[in-house]
């Protein structure tokens, strides 16, 4: 537990990374890298050096989420240490790659910050993604770009689940930021989808500007939505689905779901409720790129996190 | 207006996964296999997945788009090592249903699409069939929950693409708004009641009941508009503006906004009044096609029943 009354005293975050493309059929942020990497001056920032970078080009010109697997689970040490080969799957070449040049992870050469930006076709609105409770550079950021947004909303994923955690792009990074907008077909981009991923980034990367000019944040407490389990399809003896995500659940991203609620229907037309001990709250519902993953939606719980008080060095 | 009369509709075919990733036909079409609904009285069904091997890897095709492979030309082009799967697939599905314009072919083909653009429940008819129409006219008064619209290309049976024209009669039922690789309950429900009501109104039309005349409303597509782009890499410049997205079918006027440019230039349109469809429809981007433009008009359909031997 950290003191309401010390500040954390941290390093300026002078390089900074957004990402695109992960997800080569994810059009935001496809779309954004290629503009800033045509014309940066957007994302200029006082004292910052600005890299945007699209992560998987191949995916990006087949319009698929990869090529052979999915860049956003290649960060794993066994890949990033793994030898240099021409018979690694694309995504694992490029996870070697980038840790080159963005990385080495967990080394003080490696990136300050980095932006993944996302695209869902759920229905989770603007969604930004921790990987660490005890994270409070990071805890900050939010709390400031969640201010900066209001009336309109922007919720925080906490991922810390030892199982469920997985090894992506951004956690090359001292501080990884995900970026998730949605709901957005994959291979369509939406204006408003558009924009408002681009304003989340102005904010952060404003936030940035100010902590590196020596601004101290005070402590503040954020609300956070923990990650508890994934709940899949029911599935048949052959492992084909075998109900859909009930009317009731589609779209209803971050509202309480109640044991005894309805969460599948069956192709001929039963209910299936939703058997848990207490009230969670779902998200990533029915994301298309979750179907091979055993995904229909995650269960989380609402948390509040308190964030340091923090200072530059 | 002259009675029409037709022949008893007794083969009928549902199709899905033409697109693999338009996942409402594939598991309508999975659903009805495994309630083996194959006779229900007066007709026959066949349930076929269209495009198994673009199903297995969740894409809309793996070489070319089947749904473009049914002119007379593609279904009787000589096959080599190097024609495309799904020309291949065309000719077999052209056996196993058709073969087009023969007396062999099915009597009817549902076609089951899913699109991302906000169309609702939508009949897409390649010809003036009075038959078909007629259906829809059914449809539409069971299905009262959402609107349910018709759109009309006309095309001579011999140069129409796309599978449906296998059948002696046949339609498309497209229906979103749903992403590529998802299965939304809600479109899923529409879908299948669509093609039991389909079914429903061929039971009532066997057996002798005759359906009135009367007048329907059919979208026909005037012309295209594609994004605007960057004339030395093509790459688009602008999105859908945020004022039409998700308007299919509102009417559109000289002066309404049309495009967004990343630099936030609002181009507006210029032309005459029509109404947009398949307003940023994901498999349109590289066939150069934001949205569709097309006018309303008015169709009589004659009292039809059945032919009696």
């Amino acid at each position: 537990m950290s003191s309401f009354n010390s500040i954390a005293s941290l390093e300026e975050a002078r390089r900074v990374a957004i990402f695109g493309g992960t997800h080569g059929n994810e059009m935001s942020g496809v779309t954004l890298v290629n503009l800033w990497v045509k014309n940066g001056a957007e994302i200029q920032r006082k004292g910052v050096e600005t890299k945007p970078f699209i992560t998987n080009p191949k995916a990006v010109e087949k319009c698929a989420r990869y090529v052979d697997t999915d860049l956003n689970r290649a960060f794993t040490p066994e890949n990033l240490s793994a030898p240099r080969g021409d018979n690694q799957p694309y995504e694992v070449q490029r996870a070697q790659e980038i840790n080159r040049i963005f990385g080495p992870k967990g080394s003080p050469d490696a990136y300050d910050v980095i932006f993944d930006l996302h695209n869902t076709t759920s229905n989770m609105g603007c969604t930004l993604i921790l990987e660490s409770s005890k994270d409070h550079f990071n805890l900050q950021m939010m709390n400031y770009i969640k201010k900066a947004i209001a009336p309109s909303s922007c919720l925080v994923l906490l991922n810390e689940h030892p199982l469920l955690k997985y090894s992506t792009s951004r956690s090359i990074a001292k501080h990884p930021v995900g970026l998730e907008v949605g709901p957005q077909p994959q291979g369509v981009l939406r204006s408003n989808i558009f924009e408002a991923m681009r304003v989340i980034l102005k904010h952060a990367l404003d936030f940035i500007e100010l902590f590196n000019e020596g601004m101290e944040f005070p402590s503040c407490t954020v609300e956070v939505f923990r990650v508890l389990e994934r709940i899949d399809y029911p599935r048949d003896a052959n492992g084909n689905i075998i109900a859909m995500v009930h009317p009731n659940l589609q779209d209803c991203d971050w509202e309480p779901l109640n044991p005894g609620d309805p969460m599948f229907q069956t192709f001929d037309g039963k209910t299936i409720r939703f058997q848990g001990s207490g009230t969670v709250y779902p998200t990533f519902i029915n994301e298309a790129a979750y179907y091979e993953k055993q995904q229909a939606f995650v269960t989380t719980r609402r948390e509040s996190l308190v964030a340091s008080s923090i200072r530059k060095v | 207006m002259e009675n029409a009369s037709f022949s008893p509709v007794s083969r009928v075919a549902i199709c899905g996964g033409t697109h693999g990733n338009e996942m409402t036909g594939i598991y309508v079409v999975r659903e009805m296999q495994r309630q083996e609904a194959d006779q229900t009285g007066s007709v026959s069904i066949t349930t076929v997945i269209s495009n198994p091997r673009a199903v297995e890897v969740c894409r809309r095709y793996t070489e070319t788009d089947l749904n473009r492979c049914f002119t007379k030309a593609l279904l009787s082009s000589p096959i080599t090592d190097s024609t495309p799967y799904e020309v291949r697939r065309a000719q077999e599905i052209n056996a196993l249903l058709g073969p087009k314009e023969s007396q062999e072919a099915v009597d009817l083909l549902c076609d089951l699409h899913n699109t991302t653009a906000n169309m609702g429940m939508c009949l897409i008819f390649y010809s003036l069939d009075w038959l078909t129409l007629h259906i829809y006219k059914y449809i539409q008064s069971k299905m009262t929950s959402a609107p349910v619209r018709a759109m009309l290309l006309s095309l001579p049976k011999s140069e129409a693409y796309s599978l449906e024209s296998v059948g002696k009669h046949g339609f498309t039922i497209e229906v979103g708004p749903q992403p590529h690789g998802v299965l939304r309950a809600d479109i899923f429900n529409m879908a299948k009641e669509a093609v039991d009501h389909t079914i429903e109104w061929l039971h009532k039309f066997n057996s002798g009941s005759t359906f009135e005349e009367g007048e329907v409303e059919a979208y026909t597509v005037v012309k295209s508009v594609d994004y605007p782009r960057d004339p030395t890499t093509n790459e688009i410049t602008a999105t859908i503006h945020p004022e039409l997205q998700d308007n299919d079918f509102k009417l559109l006027q000289p002066g309404d906004p049309m495009f967004l440019s990343f630099s936030g230039e609002t181009v507006k349109y210029e032309g005459e009044d029509l109404h947009p469809l398949f307003i940023n429809e994901c498999a349109y981007y590289e066939k150069k096609i934001a949205f569709h433009l097309a006018k309303i008009i008015t169709v009589t359909l004659p009292f039809i029943s059945v032919k009696k031997d």
